[in-house]
Formats: structure tokens, sequence, C-alpha cells
């Protein structure tokens, strides 16, 4: 029987990849583990074995061919004296799941009922809308902010009209703030695991050793703790370390020199010495990697006073937020998100474009209910949004973008406006961000409040591995919509 | 001040990268049975030099030869070899399974088989093992059952972890193998720590720490050396030196001067280097640190000189950074082949054997998967139930669990 070749997943984040090379030309005998083809990712190259026996019988995806969403059948294997119109799902649009195909060995997927999810694939998956041009939303010092939640100005725009945009990926971001600010000032580092030669774990690190050469872009021994005391220091010595985690989660071995050095040397030291220093990375839940892999730390930074903490959601704030970063004299937390990194949006094509760090944005206008999230929570917001319009519903959508300093101003000026507010996140509820923001909000607009503010959070589990477990511990746009429901009483 | 220049840093950088040819000049290999033997009860200071020699017992012909040759006889050095080829087999099974997107992640052992299958058979059923990643050869050694494998890496309904932790890391109690932590060297000082009760209890038992090369630059290696070194713990400190920690050269965390297992002399703990891809001088290597701790004359640190043949994970593309051709020109070899060699010059087994056995051993694994797969895989067939995920979070289900649980409802 012939069987489709698909094109694989090669990680649980993998979305699509570059057909690079065909090994095997049709025609041509294959056996169980013959390379059959190259692909890239922006992660890795990768080679595509065969599983089954017999010949290659069409190619479907030619050489060359950019962006091939995972599961596209590329090409077939027919047994012999076989057509290769004979695979089963060779047509346009079919999107079979890995699983489905044929198995070398014969055994079956014991009357598997495909679920439609795709392997590895988040729950939320569809590019997100890319934010339009900053709307009239209110900015306001920092500050003035943190201390009073004081009264929003009209937010100039952080873009000049007319201005050029360019599509590019969260990563691609991260990478052009970093090596923009290394340019513009030799005291900027990078230092980490996997930043050099690898060019960085998830790739964000791409290119900057060939451009900044070894003593910029430092690749080190694996030990967290290590390296971030090393870049503490480095930071007292009057250099503007980027300290890059593999992920949050093995930042918690840093978390003494972070917390306990880095946020209190200045006010220890009399204000002689601080620490000018960036560390950044994914925070949070990626796909399928398990509990110790998933956690959210937003919550736990953002308690801490002598740090600043940024979780950008769209590619343009989170290149502008992450040169504010480097050009801070505090230390700045920089929390990503590795389901973000693939995803595109516009970006201004400005020299030196920057976005202030304690600075939320009204990344949708609306009347009816306030949505407050940051970083990958908006996607769940956004699609909320959406949906809640088809129901006559206008939810206004803050994107909060710094924790901390935290701009409450711009949640208490479009809260006293709807009178309804639910938060988003994907961390645990109890002593969560959005207990933060409930919090303020008793403080601030209590008397503005139609309804108790509704926490949309993740399951209060550890993060579980198996991906229908997974998907239920993290919040669904479903959760959003009903905890929007909830507070305007429909 | 006279003559003051500025100061350069230096950034270590492996031999060679793609694209050059393979080197390992720092691998002095010491030949087989060159390296003496020393009584249990040895102190640390009298053999310094174990820690820069190879401990070798297969010689390029297949002989066991020295004072480290003799833990094995025929049918256990065959068992072994039963082993290895199991393990290598199940690897490229599991590959496979994960390139079908039966699971989403997978670590293989190709080219370190030896360690872990041998160091098993050198310990005692109640000895436990705190594991790193590339170790499944301890279970598998040990008789743990491969259906019970596959349905921890596909997830599925009877995963024996009900789909809380990551393919391939697996946990058995029964089967003195410590769950094994994503965030490396935790485990190590934890082993330490277990021993210390052992000894505390007045018990028997001994435990083993795994670290890799790479995850010897964490704090908790270092500080699980001073424990040992300071309580006499009965433990075996073991590091599989196998080159690459993913993208980073082993000199990175080692330095450029000394060895791995060096690093115990500091601590006064004896240190024994192996060569990793000889079964046979892995075993009575490990045999040998066994019987000490057992003797309570506390730890011993082993460096097991091996080669990571495989990319690091199902996520890693090692032709980024070193040449495709590295492993052919590793001097330590196969150690299947090794150990093969050896049965067969000693008329224990022949090349139409081997190729039986391999056909067996694939039919097993066959049947094995055919199994777990009836209980399913990642995203298709029975998978755990969603109680499971409120399960296990506290002893008892605090009410606010079981409330998410039935809000979820289940």
């Amino acid at each position: 029987m012939a069987t489709n070749v698909l094109m694989p997943a090669l990680s649980p984040t993998m979305e699509q990849g570059k057909l690079s090379k065909w090994v095997k030309k049709v025609g041509d005998q294959v056996k169980s583990g013959d390379i059959l083809a190259e692909i890239e990712t922006d992660k890795a190259t990768m080679e595509v074995e065969a599983v089954d026996e017999g010949t290659l019988g069409a190619i479907l995806v030619e050489e060359g061919t950019d962006n091939v969403a995972v599961n596209t059948p590329i090409g077939v294997i027919v047994a012999e004296g076989e057509a290769a119109d004979a695979a089963p799902a060779a047509q346009a649009g079919g999107s079979p799941k890995a699983d489905e195909a044929p198995k070398a060995d014969g055994a079956s997927g014991a009357g598997a009922t495909p679920d439609g999810a795709k392997p590895g694939a988040p729950d939320l998956q569809g590019k997100p809308k890319a934010p339009g041009q900053p709307g009239p939303g209110p900015t306001t010092d920092a500050a003035d902010h943190a201390l009073a939640g004081g009264a929003p100005q009209a937010q100039a725009p952080e873009v000049p009209a007319g201005t050029k945009m360019v599509t590019m990926t969260v990563r691609e971001a991260l990478r052009d703030a970093m090596a923009e600010e290394m340019r513009r000032e030799p005291k900027v580092f990078v230092m980490g695991e996997e930043v050099a030669e690898y060019q960085g774990a998830y790739k964000v690190t791409q290119g900057l050793l060939q451009e900044f050469g070894a003593k910029r872009v430092i690749d080190t021994p694996i030990t967290e703790h290590g390296f971030a005391g090393i870049c503490v220091g480095a930071s007292m010595a009057g250099l503007k370390p980027i300290v890059e985690f593999m992920t949050f989660n093995f930042a918690m071995q840093a978390i003494d020199h972070i917390i306990n050095s880095a946020a209190k040397t200045l006010y220890m030291s009399g204000g002689q010495m601080g620490s000018p220093i960036v560390f950044r990375g994914p925070n949070g839940a990626a796909a399928r990697v398990g509990a110790q892999h998933s956690q959210d730390y937003t919550a736990w930074y953002s308690s801490v006073p002598g740090l600043k903490v940024v979780a950008p959601y769209s590619a343009a704030d989170a290149k502008g937020l992450l040169k504010s970063a480097i050009r801070d004299p505090n230390p700045v937390v920089f929390l990503e998100n590795e389901i973000l990194y693939g995803q595109s949006f516009e970006v201004p094509e400005l020299d030196d474009f920057t976005v202030p760090i304690g600075v939320a944005k009204v990344a949708r206008p609306g009347k009816d209910v306030t949505i407050v999230s940051w970083s990958i929570g908006m996607t769940y917001a956004l699609k909320a949004a959406e949906e809640l319009a088809k129901e006559g519903i206008d939810a206004e959508v803050i994107d909060l973008r710094t924790i901390r300093p935290m701009d409450i101003a711009t949640v208490v000026a479009s809260v006293k406006k709807t009178n309804r507010c639910v938060t988003v996140e994907e961390g645990w509820a109890q002593s969560g961000v959005g207990a933060e923001i409930m919090a303020r909000l008793m403080e601030l607009a209590f008397d503005d409040l139609d309804a108790p503010v509704v926490r949309v959070t993740g399951k209060d589990v550890p993060m579980p591995y198996a991906a229908n477990l997974e998907k239920l511990a993290l919040p669904h746009v479903g959760d959003v919509i009903e905890a929007v429901k909830a507070v305007t009483y429909r | 001040m006279a003559d003051v220049r500025p100061l350069t840093l230096r950034v270590p950088e492996p031999a060679v990268r793609p694209g050059g040819t393979p080197v390992f000049a720092d691998i002095a290999t010491s030949e087989a049975g060159a390296v003496r033997r020393p009584p249990i009860d040895v102190a640390a200071d009298d053999i310094r030099d174990l820690a820069y020699a190879i401990i070798r017992v297969l010689d390029d012909e297949g002989r066991a030869v020295g004072p480290w040759a003799g833990t094995r006889d025929d049918a256990e050095a065959l068992e072994g070899l039963r082993h290895m080829m199991t393990l290598r087999a199940f690897d490229a099974r599991m590959l496979m399974a994960q390139r079908q997107g039966k699971t989403s992640f997978y670590m293989q052992h190709l080219g370190e088989e030896a360690v872990s299958c041998a160091v098993q058979r050198a310990l005692e059923p109640g000895d436990m093992h705190f594991p790193t990643y590339r170790q499944a050869g301890l279970l598998v050694a040990a008789g743990y059952p491969l259906t019970t494998m596959m349905n921890q890496i596909f997830s599925n309904a009877e995963d024996p972890l009900h789909g809380r932790q990551l393919p391939i890391m697996y946990s058995s109690k029964a089967f003195g193998f410590f769950s094994i932590s994503g965030n490396l060297a935790t485990q190590y000082i934890q082993a330490v720590g277990w021993a210390m009760a052992s000894a505390i209890k007045g018990d028997t038992r001994i435990a083993a720490a795994w670290i890799g090369d790479g995850a010897t630059a964490e704090p908790d290696f270092h500080a699980a050396l001073v424990f040992a070194s300071t309580y006499r713990a009965p433990v075996m400190l073991n590091v599989v030196n196998n080159q690459w920690a993913i993208s980073t050269f082993s000199g990175l965390a080692r330095g450029s001067s000394a060895t791995f297992a060096a690093r115990g002399h500091g601590f006064g703990i004896p240190a024994l280097r192996v060569d990793g891809n000889d079964y046979l001088a892995v075993h009575a290597v490990a045999r040998w640190a066994a019987e000490r701790a057992r003797a309570n004359l506390g730890p011993t640190l082993i460096e097991y000189v091996t080669y990571r043949a495989g990319a690091h994970s199902t996520s890693d593309d090692p032709s980024a950074y070193r040449p495709k051709a590295e492993f052919d020109a590793w001097p330590l070899g196969d150690p299947v082949e090794r150990l093969k060699r050896h049965l067969i010059a000693r008329r224990a087994w022949s090349e139409e054997r081997h190729r039986q056995g391999e056909a067996e051993i694939l039919d097993t694994i066959l049947a094995a998967q055919r199994e777990a797969e009836a209980h399913g895989t990642l995203h298709s067939g029975p998978r755990p139930s969603a109680r499971d995920m409120f399960e296990g979070v506290y002893a008892t289900m605090p009410p606010h669990l079981r409330r998410q649980r039935q809000e979820a409802g289940y």
C-alpha cells in the first residue's frame, strides 16, 4: 500500500519548515531508516527518514519550498508495482496526523480517533492579529503610576504616522534589539548556554557571534547560578550584560543572584553601585515540556522591589522594550514566551525604535468590559474579544507589557469606562499578577466596579506532560469568554 | 608601572568544528590491562594517577586482559551484550516513533550503552540510582518491562506516571530508579543525601549518583562532593563524560587542564577514570566502587570516558557544532561491537548468532510496542484520565482542587 511521507514535527512548537533538499529522487528504492530529504526550521536542519520500504513514487513538495506545514504530505512511497496516486491523502488540503501514516511494522493505532489537534501544536496557534497603530491610549510617567495610579495622559503615538512597517517574528525582533544595542554600546554583551556557536537554544541570538565575536557573545558552562553571578559581577564592573536563560525555569538556580544581589545592591551600597543588567529568556509553558519546564514566574519577580519586570506580547513591543531594558540602569527581568517566538507581527522600520518600560497599551478599544493581560495571555484575550464582539459585547483589551512598575492608571481609566474587569494569565491564581490587579482595583476603583473582578488562570497543579492534560491545565479562550459573561451578567 | 598591557579573555574552543577533520588528541588511551587495580581500602592520595589514566580490559583483539578482568563470566558477558543490543534497538524504534508523532521527544544512548547496562549489574537490588537522562540501561539491565517504558514515552492510558512527566523521564522506586529531574544536577546531591540516610539508619544499601560532563559545572555537583567527602557517604559518584553537553564541548565545563575524575582529588575522594565503551572495564570499576561503599569506606568518583554518537535529543542537530564523522574517529570504538568481538573470540558467540539475536530482540521490542500502542500514543488512542491531573499534587487532595476537578467535568 502506498504511504505518504509527511512533513515531520521536530519539536512540539514547530508549525512549519523549509524542505531544503531531496536526497532521494522519484524511482529510488528506499528502506526503513534511509534519509529521504532534509528540512530546515528556524531552529535546526534535520533529516527526514523513511519509515517504510518501497520506491519513492512521487515528490509532492519540491525542494526549496518554504513554510511547509507540519504533516503536509511531501512525497509518496509505493510498494512494488503500485502507482503513486494510490496514496491515501495526497490531495491538497488534507492535513493528516503523523499517526495516521501506515506503520512499517503493521502495528495499529488501536482504532485511534484523531482529535484534530496537530502534534505538539499549542492550543491557540492561529497567527495572532497584529496590533495596528497604537490607539489613543493613555500614557504617563511610569513612576507616577506605580505609586499612585495617577491620571493617565493622552498617549503620544509610539510610532510616527506614516512609518513603514515590516513583518517579523518575535524571535527576529528580539535578535535585532540586541544587535542594535550591541552596535550602539560596546559595553553590552550576551552570556548564556548555547548563545554563541549554536546561535541560541531557541535561535534568538542568531548571527550575534558572527557579528560581535566570542568576547561579546559568550557560551558558558552549564550553571545558571554561576553565569548569573558572573554577570551581576560584570555589571558592577561597569559592563551591561544580557543574561540569556535557556528557560526561566532554570533561572530558579540563579534567583539568589537576581534578587539578593542584582535587585538590592544599589540600595544596600547606599547608591554607590547598581546592577544594569537584563535577565532574559522564555518564561511559562511551551508545549509538552512538563512540570519542571513550564512554570510562569511573572508573579515571583513582580513582587521584588529593585527589579523591573517586562513581559511583551507583540514583536514591536518585544523589540522596543528589550532596547529600553538594555539601556535601563536597573536590573530588568525580561520574560519572553517560546510559543510567541515564531509568531509574526508588524514592526516599525525605524533607526532607533524604543518602547518605554512601565507603560501599558490599549490593544483593542472597547466599552463593555476591560480584559487585562500580557505576553501569551494576550492571544486568549484578543481572540476572546473577537468572539465576544460577535455576541455584541465590546471588550477593551489592555496589554500590560510591563508588570513592574505596573501601569495601573491605564487599567483604572479603562475600568472607569467599562466598570468590569477580567484578568488573564497562564500562571497560578494564588498570589498571581491577576490577584495584584484585583487588589489595586479595590484600592483605586472600588466604586467604579459593577461586578467583582474575575481572574482567568492556569489550574492549581504542576504542568502535566500528556497533551490532553496540558491543554486542560492552561486557560482557554472559552474561559475568558465565560469570565466576561460572568462580570457582564450575560 | 612598567609594561602593563591590557588583559584579554580566554574562551576555550573545541579542537575541531563542522567541516574539520576530527581529532581526539586529548584522549590519551592507556593500553588494555596496563592500569593497576588497588585494594578497595586504598587511600585517595595513593591513586591520584588513576584519575588521569583510562582503565581498560578489552584489547584490540577482543581479549580481556589485566588486573581488572574477570568480574564477568561468558554467560554474564553475553547477558550484558543482550542488554546493550536491546537498549540500542529500543532507541531506534522510539526515535522512529517520535518522527511518527507518537511521542514529542526522545533521547537515545547510541555509543553509551555499556555505561548504564554494566553499572546496573555491579549493584544490588535495593540500591538506589539517581540517574540523569541517558541511563535507561539501568532499567533494561534490571528487567524493567519495555512495554512500561513505552507507556511512559507515549504518555498513554497505562503510563505509570499518569501523563505527568516528560517522555524518557522514567521513575521506578521498585527498580531503584529515582525520578529524573529536567533541571540538571539536583539528583547528584540528593543521591549523597540518600546514601547518608542509609548510613544513619544502619542500612546496608548504597546509592549511585549520575551526572553528565556538562552539568558538573553546576553548584550541586561540587556541594555533593563536599558532603560525600565530609560524611564519607556510601555512594558511587558517576560522571558520564560523553564529550558533548548539547553543543557545549566538555572542555567548557572541565577547563582545559584536568580530567573530570581529578575533581575528586581536592575533596580526598578516590577517583578512577574508565573506558566507558568497554563493558567489562565499566563493570569491574563499578563493582570496585560498590564494594568500597558497602564496606563503609566511603565514596568513589568515576569518570566514564565515552562519546555521544547520536544527537542530544530529537530537538538537536549536532551537525551545527561538530563534524559528522567524529564518532568514526573516536578512539574507544563501539561498546556493542567490542563486547561482541570478545565473545566471538571466546567462542561463546558468532556473527550468525549475533544476527539471530538482533532479530529476536527486534521481535521482542515490536511486540512490546504493539502492546503499548494498544494503550494509546501521544495524540491518539486512550489517554491518561483528566482526573490524574489533579491527583498527586498533595498526598491528600485539598477541597479547592476537588472543586477544580469537578468544574472540569471529572
